[in-house]
């Protein structure tokens, strides 16, 4: 129940980058990729930045393989997740017990809501191949098809932790013996649902975010795909390629206090911190390196930071947030930084917490500003934290 | 592993609300493709300033929920997972037509907030103060299941020693249309007192919320013993399907024989009932269905369970159930088999403890 | 004044969906918020919405909204303010 749970690959896909080494340039580069609205058809384009993928539709349904027609949160996914197979390079893995454990926050919300403008009209109208990926969970089984994954495919769907708990849950699958192998991660597409949401909530940044800084105004939305191969301890044995790291230690807490908003003290945060810990057999003083659910609000900023403090003072490990980067790409944003976590253990990096000015005066810390190469990465804890108070924060580990 | 349920709580089309006997009245009746839940007086159940915000969905499984934990006289479960295929429909069909109407100005967030697919199992943690762990599955016919799954992996991890899981999904007058346009319902006459009598094309929608309190420890008052869980996706034919079932059997040290009673998911239409005929090494066991009680939906094996739960705490099947079943011993042994659109299969064992 | 105040009982009701809360029940100068008719967060970016669609009044800080939606008698001086500088 409680043997290593390996990671044997990964992908990505976000606004910095449509693989793992696009994305790693980028990061070392500090390239944002938030900017103008270009590819979502809304009335907001000149006052909200998003960070989108910088394909189009037909070029990113080419890349992944899937007809246009289909939600642009599976051809994400797909991208993201053959990228992560293909690197782990598992041999007879058709034999293996296999999954794809996957999450997004609205399933296919971007065709659904193009489907809602002549269905307004009159509801015997709009194309149903326009609604038919509505569920969350077909957006799963697209990318599965695809993948040939059949033994557990499921799908989760817990606001801005998704995929996060979707790496955990999938490492479960692994430890209580029912698989042998699990694709898991997540993707969200932009969609004007989700923008115009965030938009009524008033925390959406009109110019580039500033996760932990003193007089950050928001967050910015973006779109991409994270994923992990997890492997069990057995057949990692039998792999040429050695895994790139181990998940230790994981926690799923909820902060129970209000349906959006953060506690003051973070204690969904805090719960999922020293959880994770507990679970990885760690000290605080172990971690290496913190990558921040940071969204760049108020409140998150102030609730993490304030759980950070309560667990890590007074020796705090270098952290920052890479959303000032990716934007918050939701039901993706666990995947996401599940992968650079896992990158800057393989690489001995430490990114840099882009555009901080003025740190928070409440914070008796620093996120980092600058990028950090060939430093020694052991163990990096990677925050995912969501509406509903659901917290989830995963810890991997060197192999 | 050792998963024992101890407490449910159910809001249907049937008179489930409020623990009244089990399926003693007479069966409600619904024409028309559409079976809604028989809602109770949410008053007694969920604080009155809470009510305010939150859409049908979110009622019924917050206060299917309350009454799971009020019968379990558990104030604190270790964890709250919940399965929703289609999640918070209502919310978001407001929010999505409000945004279409009017070009994306003047949108207010309480819906978009309360349509995430999170929220049943957030507002209930949040009328619990519960910091514990929560989950929600959204994966069509396997969402139920998957909460159901990773609830009893909890128990076995010995993460949790109570755990409040559950199924819920809502028709919307949105989702209705459009899955009426998709085909799946019944043209012309539909009633649900002779779905299954009488097979045609399509089925009648359904709806539910359905929790249970599992625990790792047995207590005197336990409805049933969860005895084991698979799923299946996507089967190329009926022998792949046989092929998991004797499995699946075999990995519980049991055969066709032990099983006192099937709960099989036929919901009226020819083609996917076709799935249950072909079936064979099922046949002989007794069998009885439930759709015709809660209507077809993506989260029904919940309602499943429940009813397996009732059985076995009783021994008997009730008369509303019984015409199709001759006389017989103890119900002692249960299989439930669904399917949904011949796409998830799933089979839940469980037994009288 | 204490039109709109009766105006404003009424269409916070509505807003915010406040079921068994009659507009004679809300004092002019009762807290909304907390302790007095128990609001919270979101009920302030609703009201936000309320003071755009029903009076054309853009909040445009969040932040703002504590001090405008403490009682209705702030919201409806808030209302008149606005409404005499575009006048």
């Amino acid at each position: 129940m409680n043997e290593p749970v390996f990671v044997a690959g990964i992908g990505a896909i976000s606004a910095i980058g449509n693989n793992i080494a696009e994305n790693l340039n980028a990061l070392l580069s500090e390239t944002t990729g938030i900017g103008k609205m270009t590819g979502l058809d809304s009335v907001h384009r000149d006052q909200l930045p998003v960070a989108e993928v910088k394909m189009d539709h037909q070029a990113l349904a080419s890349l992944a393989g899937l007809p246009e027609g289909i939600s642009r949160t599976a051809l994400l996914s797909a991208v993201a997740a053959r990228e992560a197979l293909g690197s782990a390079a598992i041999p007879g893995f058709g034999k293996l017990r296999s999954g794809f454990i996957s999450a997004n926050s609205v399933g296919g919300m971007d065709r659904t809501e193009k489907f809602f403008i002549p269905f307004m009209e009159n509801n015997q109208r709009g194309r149903l191949r326009d609604v038919v990926h509505h569920e969350c969970g077909t957006v799963t089984e697209l990318v599965a098809d695809k993948l040939g994954i059949k033994d557990q495919v499921t799908t989760i769907s817990t606001a801005c932790s998704s995929s996060a708990n979707a790496i955990f849950f999938g490492a479960r699958l692994i430890r209580n013996g029912l698989l042998d192998v699990v694709v898991a991660g997540g993707a969200d597409s932009l969609t004007k649902f989700t923008l115009n949401g965030f938009n009524t909530l008033m925390i959406l940044d009109s110019a580039l975010c500033k996760p932990f800084d003193e007089n950050r105004k928001g967050l910015n939305l973006g779109e991409g795909a994270g994923y992990v191969v997890l492997v069990s301890e057995k057949l990692a044995a039998t792999l040429d390629q050695k895994p790139i790291c181990r998940l230790s230690g994981y926690c799923n807490a909820n902060d129970a206090y209000h349906q959006t908003a953060s506690s003051p003290d973070g204690t969904g945060s805090f719960l999922a911190m020293s959880g994770a810990l507990q679970k990885s057999g760690l000290n605080p003083a172990d971690i290496s390196y913190i990558n921040l659910h940071g969204t760049g609000t108020q409140n998150n900023d102030i609730a993490e930071g304030t759980a950070i403090k309560r667990l890590f003072d007074p020796h705090y490990p270098p952290m920052s947030s890479t959303k000032a980067y990716t934007g918050h790409t939701l039901g993706g944003c666990g995947g996401l930084e599940a992968v650079y976590s896992i990158l800057a253990i393989r690489e001995g990096l430490i990114y840099p917490n882009l555009r901080l000015e003025t740190p928070m005066k409440d914070l008796p810390f620093r996120v980092q500003t600058r990028l950090q190469r060939h430093a020694a990465v052991e163990h990096v804890l990677s925050n995912s934290f969501g509406f509903g108070g659901n917290c989830t924060s995963l810890i991997f580990s060197k192999a | 592993m050792n998963c024992y349920i101890r407490a449910t709580g159910n809001i249907s089309p049937q008179l489930t609300a409020g623990h009244p006997p089990f399926l003693a009245g007479p069966l409600q009746e619904y024409t028309g493709t559409r079976m809604n839940c028989a809602e109770p007086d949410y008053k007694d159940l969920i604080d009155v300033k809470l009510i305010r915000r939150m859409s049908r969905i979110i009622r019924m499984g917050v206060a299917a929920a309350t009454e799971c934990l009020q019968e379990a006289g558990v104030s604190m479960p270790d964890a709250i997972v919940t399965g929703t295929a289609y999640g918070c429909l209502e919310d978001t069909g407001h929010f999505i037509s409000r945004m279409v109407s009017q070009n994306e100005e003047l949108l207010t967030p309480t819906a978009f907030i309360q349509s995430t697919h999170n929220t049943i199992g957030a507002q209930i943690g949040l009328m619990l103060k519960c910091n514990r762990y929560n989950n929600a599955f959204v994966h069509r016919g396997f969402s139920f299941e998957s909460a159901l799954l990773d609830a009893m992996m909890l128990l076995q991890e010995e993460e949790a020693q109570h755990v409040l899981v559950g199924g819920i999904d809502e028709i919307t007058d949105y989702s209705h249309t459009i899955l009426s346009r998709m085909g799946l319902y019944r043209r012309g006459h539909a009633s649900n007192l002779d779905l299954l009598e009488q097979p045609s094309r399509g089925t009648m929608a359904g709806e539910g919320a359905a929790f249970f309190l599992v625990a790792s420890e047995r207590s005197a008052t336990d409805y049933a013993r969860l005895d084991g869980l698979a799923t299946l996706y996507k089967p190329d034919g009926p022998a792949v399907i046989e092929q998991k079932l004797n499995s699946f059997l075999e990995a519980n040290q049991l055969d066709f024989s032990d099983i006192d009673l099937v709960i099989n998911g036929r919901n009226g239409d020819l083609k996917h009932d076709q799935v249950y005929d072909e079936l064979k090494a099922l046949q002989i066991c007794p069998q009885v269905s439930y759709k015709q009680l809660c209507g077809e939906y993506p989260t029904s094996t919940a309602f499943a369970v429940w009813m397996a739960a009732n059985i076995l705490k009783s021994g008997d099947l009730p008369p509303l159930l019984a015409p199709s079943v001759a006389e017989q011993e103890k119900i002692n042994r249960i299989l439930i088999y669904n399917q949904y659109g011949n796409i998830h299969h799933s089979f839940v064992l469980l037994s009288a403890c | 004044m204490v039109k709109l105040m009766s105006d404003l009982k009424s269409q916070i009701i509505a807003q915010l969906n406040l079921q068994d809360v009659k507009p004679e029940e809300i004092g002019d100068d009762q807290p909304l918020f907390v302790d007095g008719l128990g609001l919270d967060s979101i009920d302030a970016l609703e009201l936000i919405v309320l003071l755009q669609q029903e009076y054309k009044i853009k909040l445009s800080n969040a932040e703002d909204g504590p001090k405008v939606f403490k009682t209705v008698r702030t919201m409806a001086e808030y209302i008149k303010a606005h409404q005499a500088q575009n006048a």
